[in-house]
């Protein structure tokens, strides 16, 4: 399953036509200590590169804008008590969301793993 | 504007990987590795070492009076026992706050004080223009080093170093001693809440006392952002963000650091202001979740801005945001609702009262 990233760090893999986003390694390396996530709300239809959540850590806050266009399907609770998960596994366990996404050539906006190492290589 | 300024330790914060950010005109370490969440942890239980060498330092030598030192700030410095120091400010004409200071009695005729970093050269200026030139008043930031450790164990590391005087020494105290060889200040003061000791020594010796105190599995060294959060927690200002140059002490809830009984400049401004009433005043906060006031938010009351955040953070030990703001003097009853606003975010917060973070080891 290929991994796509947005230049502003966000991560969305499909899986069955749904999609799960989260923040980069990358991302959660850079905020630091995460104190804070705002879950977007059920069921809310997103458009891509809206600002749909936010994260928060000890140093900044973040706005974090959806990779796809789509609805809101589910959304990671765990984050809300836990929200330290964003440092242990920011690509894995802290998914923030699933989307189901209303248009899947939006892909071609985003960037491919070896693209997105690139583009991040570019930044240091 | 200066070059960035490094400390003597600038090399081992390399080494040990630090997060290095400027401060104060200073390139400092923010965060080690482990994060500023576990440095914060570690000074609340075990011991935490910062590298505080940016900070400025002063030495006056002559007598009090005849010299002008006893004039300088919101507290006498004559009603000091050698051996004690005293926290207090230096004023403007308007009650302004130039600084925030502590002051050592390191002998009947000599002072030390100690200033933030980034207000040294005009700290000194400043002084030095109020002095009368019949004592001599030098700049000595440079030749002295300072080392802060502070936590719970951190009495139980110097004594194991370098003996047990050490280990007896009071609150806002300090002793004249040798550590490494070269002369020294022990000082049982800090920023963080906690149980701890400002180190004053030598520049030159300051890598070998690194060192030597990180040799002790107790201590692990942590950077300003942890700082900044458990003096946050403590309810201790920052100057530049809670108090500066056109805030008051009396606006910034500080006025027990202020002795009305003697003479200093900034003094008829800040009677003008208690017989006017204050039109702003310092809260505390507590917001209802985990999400972080920020210096510069908005604090609103049934929508209308009502003052402005000066400090905040989520606090680690309480579990959600904290904060302190200016807010016009109706809205600080302690139990006040009150919202903070920043552009889309918006948080429900209420007035408490300070420390927000009870359980320190201050003063065990």
């Amino acid at each position: 399953m290929e991994t796509y990233f947005t230049k502003e760090h966000e991560w969305v893999r499909m899986k069955d036509g749904v999609a799960a986003v989260g923040i980069s390694d990358f991302a959660a390396h850079q905020l630091g200590d995460v104190t804070f996530v705002e879950l977007p709300p059920l069921g809310k239809s997103v458009k891509q590169f809206e600002q749909f959540a936010a994260i928060e850590s000890v140093k900044a806050a973040s706005d974090i804008y959806a990779p796809l266009s789509g609805k809101i399907i589910k959304i990671n609770d765990l984050l809300e008590e836990s929200p330290e998960i964003v440092n242990e596994s920011p690509e894995d366990a802290a998914w923030i969301a699933w989307l189901e996404p209303s248009n899947l050539d939006e892909l071609k906006n985003l960037m491919t793993q070896a693209q997105y190492e690139e583009f991040r290589g570019g930044m240091e | 504007m200066d070059q960035v300024k490094r400390t003597p330790l600038f090399q081992e914060h390399e080494a040990l990987q630090a997060l290095i950010a400027p401060f104060g005109g200073w390139e400092m370490p923010i965060q080690y590795p482990t994060g500023i969440i576990a440095e914060h942890r570690w000074c609340r239980e075990q011991a935490a070492l910062f590298d505080i060498c940016h900070m400025g330092e002063f030495l006056y030598e002559g007598d009090l009076d005849a010299g002008g030192m006893e004039g300088l700030f919101t507290f006498s410095v004559k009603s000091i026992p050698v051996g004690r120091s005293r926290y207090g400010f230096l004023l403007n004409k308007e009650g302004g706050v130039i600084d925030d200071l502590i002051a050592f009695r390191l002998a009947e005729e000599r002072v030390m004080v100690v200033v933030n970093a980034a207000t040294i050269a005009n700290d000194f200026a400043t002084i030095g223009s109020r002095l009368t030139g019949a004592a001599a008043f030098t700049d000595i930031s440079a030749a002295t080093a300072k080392l802060d450790l502070q936590g719970p164990l951190a009495r139980a590391v110097l004594v194991r170093f370098f003996g047990d005087a050490l280990g007896s020494i009071p609150y806002f105290t300090f002793t004249e001693c040798t550590l490494l060889g070269a002369p020294a200040i022990v000082s049982r003061t800090g920023y963080t809440g906690e149980l701890g000791y400002e180190l004053f020594l030598p520049t030159e010796k300051v890598r070998e006392l690194w060192a030597l105190l990180l040799t002790d599995d107790r201590v692990r060294p942590a950077g300003l952002g942890s700082r900044d959060l458990l003096r946050l927690e403590v309810g201790y200002s920052l100057y530049g963000s809670d108090i500066d140059a056109v805030t008051t002490p009396l606006e910034a809830g500080l006025s027990s650091f202020v002795n009305f009984s003697k003479e200093f400049i900034g003094k008829e401004a800040l009677l003008r202001q208690k017989e006017e009433g204050l039109k702003q005043v310092k809260v505390a906060f507590k917001v209802a979740s985990r999400r972080a006031p920020r210096h510069h938010y908005d604090i609103c009351f049934e929508g209308e801005q009502v003052g402005t955040v000066t400090s905040g953070a989520f606090s680690p030990m309480l579990g959600c945001g904290i904060g302190l703001g200016i807010v016009t003097p109706e809205m600080a009853a302690i139990g006040s609702p009150i919202t903070i606003r920043h552009e889309r975010v918006t948080m429900e917060a209420t007035v408490c009262d300070l420390p927000f973070y009870r359980e320190g080891s201050l003063r065990k």
